[in-house]
């Protein structure tokens, strides 16, 4: 296949990645993207095994036969609630793809450079493919390349260590809490500045052990730096690291001076960016600052509350959804811990089919992914059309009947409109306690994850239906039917 | 003291009063709080509760008047007490009921004077906390519901309209002026027997209550800034002329189609506005009912007379009944004893029978008329507002102009914006241009343009499908695959066993991402 079929494949797939990613504008027409982007997907691979310059297919082959066979494996077993563990451990691969192609390009830059030096002409070189672009390069594109590699690196490092810890976290295995090594960030300055030094000897030419070194720091980097960073900014920590393995495609694109990787690292690179910031916004927080440390790391005052939380049982509830028109379910991360999307669904099911007008609100941050919720929800089927976003049904509280929240926290939480001293003052909240009455599904009187009271467990109209959310729907739904 | 408190019921001695202020039930409750009951004999009777249905519950039944007065401690009542009442009751004891303090200023004399406490439960303010014991609540509840069922009685015809092998009825029109409590309990039940309901309000915020009972909010044409009537503590206030000028003539064009009009506007402390004038009513049709339930302070209705049912030289009846809620006895009676018990039990904290008489708690300080001799009304204003949020929610109605003028600025500086943003990214471009070679600028170009499609194009993509995005560009970016099958045909044995990793990993990538996202977009399905 010529260079230029290859590149007309390459357009191609491009437009098809391009495709896929707008499809995803409404449920009915992502179902169709999909399909474009395998296809895109298709066709680049099989562009750049048929085109110039590859040889060893069968190691081509059975490294992708082999790979495919895991991906498929992992896809089909995964479970819905643990979507963002998976989302950030494929995070990490192609982080660590990224490093290795750049240590690669790196080797192959001074073979060919041995080469070029030793006298050997192009001709006589018997080069293919990417050796022979590296030997036809002047001084000054030799030291952009190595611009290039060491920012695909330094990227690809920080996105594998940092994706790691972020899978660690949402997995459990590692504490949600912030942890910092004393020093913070000024060590991940300093981290910064050891990479840029190294980086100079690297472009001054001190061979491959400077840029190991830039690998083994700016690794350190992305573990210190998802470290410090608490469970409840686990969306952003997620979408940005998405961002990020996007530029390591990007990066890795320019050294091979291959456009199809430039286009598609930029889509996926924007597509992250994007994503954080509206999960920021949805925190009332800048992107900064979620960086530089999560909630409850420092300890902030807050207003007192006064009262008490009134429990109540199964019985109570139902009573109350008995004599309700109109329901509003706030599902939250608790959800997805205790695996009670299911019986959600049933609740909803039996309600709806006694003719009440049941709907869910989530949250832009609910759950440890942006969208996490109508995933699982959508794993139960509940039909996505009662499943509304924050801004669309928050108007709606005053005229609810009956409000359930389960398993969220921080955001229903009143403080963020009422006390200007919480810590979450001004991020935006569901006003559920504007509706008549408020069911809060919990497994016990602790605070969420940014540590903070929640004035709505006092309210008046708020009752706690205690104990595990997956437990107390079974019982609730024994009760309704 | 040792001796555990007494309640007693008198006997209601208002000619026509058929409500009694403790039923069997409440009875019971009262005797968990501690307290002893008893019972003046036969005054549960006209409710339906004859005096061996308290014996049962253990409440001592007082045969003789003077062995009744002087052995209870506490007396609850539902009508004001009379004047010979208060001679029978001793200094320091305590009435609970209804007092009206503003209209009965000697009454309220003699108890202060004798040192009688009382607590007016027509005093109880609405706040939340207080809803339980909101005995008029209650009652007007109780008044709206029998208002309609009053109007029906009077109503030669059907409410709700039918079509029948006979012919074709059409359904009642119902006009409810005022939806306060008695307003939105008789637009429910008119609304529930099949009429078309239609209803009114000075307060625009309860169209919305209005249109959930189910019945239509009349809006007025009224330019000017509108009236806000809900002043006083979830009561109505008075309108201003110009108001209540567009309001009689909104009256007055309805008034020829409707059958049936319920009066229910109070204003606390004042004659009951007229709202219904004489050209209205002989503008209605024959037969058409005018239920007034301000007819004890005046009625809306010009025509209206206290307590009995006129019928118009048109034809058109107007009731002007006063005891709508003694007329359902039963029922009126046990909430009111429902409500007098939730009152004793806030003044009883302890559950032994004692009472704590506590002058800081706002519901109780706002009640008590008369204490230890003084009196005490009226009371101070409340520490919590009943409507404290409303006027928020008022956002200012922008002139056609105004609004121009805001779109104008948002506009600007929105072109200010990106302006900004073009000449910073043209200036960063640029000086990028003057330092790389030209191979570069050709991978930059694709670069940038391809971060603008990516961050136009995300933009529009759905917030529930943010998890498959995610899942789709992680796929995606598995592309880097490309690279490593570019390198992996290097005649270096390192280079090919890196390459042949990156490869398998990309290759998970690809197809877990795909895999996933696929799954999961199965998923989303539509009701």
């Amino acid at each position: 296949m010529s260079t230029g079929i290859v590149t007309a494949s390459y357009i191609i797939a491009s437009i098809l990645f391009i495709l896929s990613l707008g499809g995803l504008n409404n449920q009915e027409s992502a179902k169709r993207a999909i399909w474009y982007g395998m296809a895109g997907m298709f066709l680049a691979i099989l562009a750049t095994l048929l085109g110039p310059g590859i040889s060893n297919y069968l190691i081509v082959i059975a490294m992708i036969g082999g790979g495919a066979g895991i991906g498929y494996a992992v896809a089909r077993r995964v479970e819905m609630t643990e979507m963002p563990q998976l989302v950030a451990a494929l995070h990490s691969f192609v982080g660590l793809a990224a490093v290795l192609i750049g240590l690669n390009a790196d080797v192959e830059l001074s073979t060919v450079t041995a080469l070029k030096t030793s006298g050997v002409t192009l001709a006589d070189a018997d080069l293919t493919g990417f050796a022979l672009s590296l030997f036809k390069k002047t001084i000054v594109e030799i030291s952009i390349l190595k611009v290039e590699i060491l920012l695909g690196i330094f990227i690809g490092a920080v996105t594998f260590s940092g994706s790691l810890v972020a899978f660690g976290k949402l997995a459990g295995s590692v504490d949600g809490k912030p942890f910092k090594f004393p020093g913070g960030h000024l060590l991940n300055l300093a981290g910064l500045l050891f990479c840029t030094f190294f980086g100079f000897l690297y472009l001054q030419g001190s061979g491959i052990w400077t840029l190991i070194l830039v690998t083994l720091i700016s690794g350190l980097i992305g573990w210190h730096l998802i470290m410090g960073i608490g469970g409840a900014d686990m969306p952003v920590v997620v979408s940005m690291l998405n961002s990020y393995s996007g530029w390591a495609a990007a990066a890795i694109g320019f050294t091979l001076e291959n456009d199809l990787l430039i286009v598609t690292g930029a889509l996926v690179g924007a597509s992250g960016a994007i994503l954080s910031y509206i999960m920021c916004a949805a925190m009332n927080r800048n992107f900064i600052s979620v960086i530089l440390g999560g909630f409850g790391g420092a300890v902030v005052s807050q207003a007192s509350i006064d009262g008490e939380q009134v429990a109540i049982d199964a019985e109570g509830v139902s009573a109350a959804l008995d004599d309700a028109d109109n329901i509003i379910i706030i599902p939250g991360y608790g959800l997805a811990v205790a695996q009670a999307q299911q019986a959600i669904s049933e609740l909803t099911k039996r309600l709806r089919s006694r003719g009440k007008n049941v709907r869910f609100a989530i949250h832009p941050v609910a759950g440890r992914l942006p969208g996490h919720m109508n995933v699982l929800l959508a794993e139960a089927r509940v039909p996505y059309d009662i499943v509304f976003e924050m801004d669309e049904i928050n108007s709606d509280f005053p005229e609810t009947d009956v409000a359930i929240v389960i398993g969220s926290n921080d955001i229903v939480n009143p403080a963020a409109q009422d006390d200007p001293d919480s810590p979450i003052a001004g991020m935006p909240v569901l006003e559920c306690w504007k509706s008549r009455q408020v069911f809060v599904s919990k497994r016990g009187q602790g605070t969420g994850y940014s540590g903070i009271e929640n004035p709505l467990f006092f309210k008046e109209n708020t009752r706690m239906f205690f104990g595990d959310a997956k437990s107390s729907l079974n019982k609730l739904l024994a009760l309704i039917d | 003291m040792a001796r555990a408190l007494k309640i007693g019921t008198p006997r209601e001695v208002l000619n026509g009063e058929k409500r009694v202020a403790m039923t069997p039930d409440s009875a019971e409750f009262l005797l968990k709080l501690g307290y002893k009951c008893v019972l003046q004999s036969g005054a549960g009777l006209a409710s339906g509760f004859p005096d061996i249905s308290y014996v049962e519950r253990g409440v001592e039944i007082a045969e003789s008047n003077q062995e009744f007065w002087d052995s209870s401690d506490i007396f609850i009542k539902v009508r004001p007490p009379t004047l010979e009442e208060i001679d029978f009751i001793d200094s320091g004891k305590l009435i609970i009921g209804f007092f009206y303090p503003s209209e009965n200023k000697d009454l309220l004399e003699k108890t202060a004077n004798k040192g009688i406490s009382v607590i007016a439960m027509d005093l109880v303010p609405r706040i939340s906390r207080a809803q339980k014991m909101d005995a008029l609540s209650s009652m007007a509840n109780i008044a709206g519901y029998r208002a309609v069922i009053e109007a029906s009685n009077n109503f030669s015809r059907f409410f709700t309209g039918q079509v029948t092998a006979a012919g074709k009825v059409p359904p009642a029109r119902v006009l409810v002026v005022g939806a306060g409590v008695a307003g939105l309990a008789a637009i429910g039940t008119a609304t529930s027997l099949g009429a078309m309901t239609y209803a009114f309000d000075v307060r625009p915020e309860v169209s919305e209550q209005i249109e959930s009972m189910g019945a239509e909010f009349v809006f007025l044409n009224f330019l000017s800034e509108q009236q806000d009537g809900a002043a006083l503590g979830g009561y109505a206030a008075p309108s201003s002329p110009e108001f209540r000028e567009k309001q009689l003539e909104k009256f007055r064009e309805l008034a020829p189609n409707l059958d049936i009009v319920i009066c229910t506007a109070l204003i606390p402390g004042r004659d009951a506005p007229k709202l219904w004038l004489e050209d209205m009513v002989a503008s209605m049709r024959p037969g058409s009912v005018i239920i007034d339930l301000a007819a004890e302070r005046g009625g809306n209705c010009d025509l209206t007379k206290e307590g009995e049912k006129v019928v118009t030289e048109n034809g058109v009846i107007i009731i002007g009944y006063v005891d709508f809620p003694s007329r359902m006895a039963s029922q009126s009676s046990a909430l009111y004893a429902s409500n007098i018990r939730h009152m004793l039990a806030d003044l009883t904290p302890g559950k032994n029978g004692k009472i704590v008489h506590d002058m800081e708690d706002d519901v109780i300080r706002s009640a008590t008329i008369t204490h230890q001799g003084l009196c005490t009304y009226p009371p101070p204003p409340l520490k919590v507002q009943a409507i404290a949020e409303h006027k928020k929610n008022y956002v200012k109605e922008l002139s056609p102009e105004e609004k121009k003028e805001a779109e104008r600025i948002a506009f600007r500086s929105e072109t200010k914006r990106q302006t900004g943003l073009l000449i910073s990214a043209i200036i960063s471009i640029g000086l990028i241009g003057l330092w790389a070679p030209a191979s570069f600028m050709q991978h930059f170009i694709v670069f940038v343009l391809s971060c603008f499609i990516g961050f136009q194009v995300i933009w529009n993509v759905s917030h529930a499908l943010h998890t498959p995005l995610m899942a789709v560009t992680n796929a995606i970016s598995g592309i880097v695959i490309v690279g490593a099958l570019l390198q992996v045909g290097s005649g270096s044995g390192l280079v090919i066993i890196l390459s042949a990793i990156s490869i398998l990993i990309a290759s998970i990538n690809i197809v877990g991402g795909f895999m996933v996202t696929k799954r999961m977009l199965a998923m989303f399905q539509k009701s």
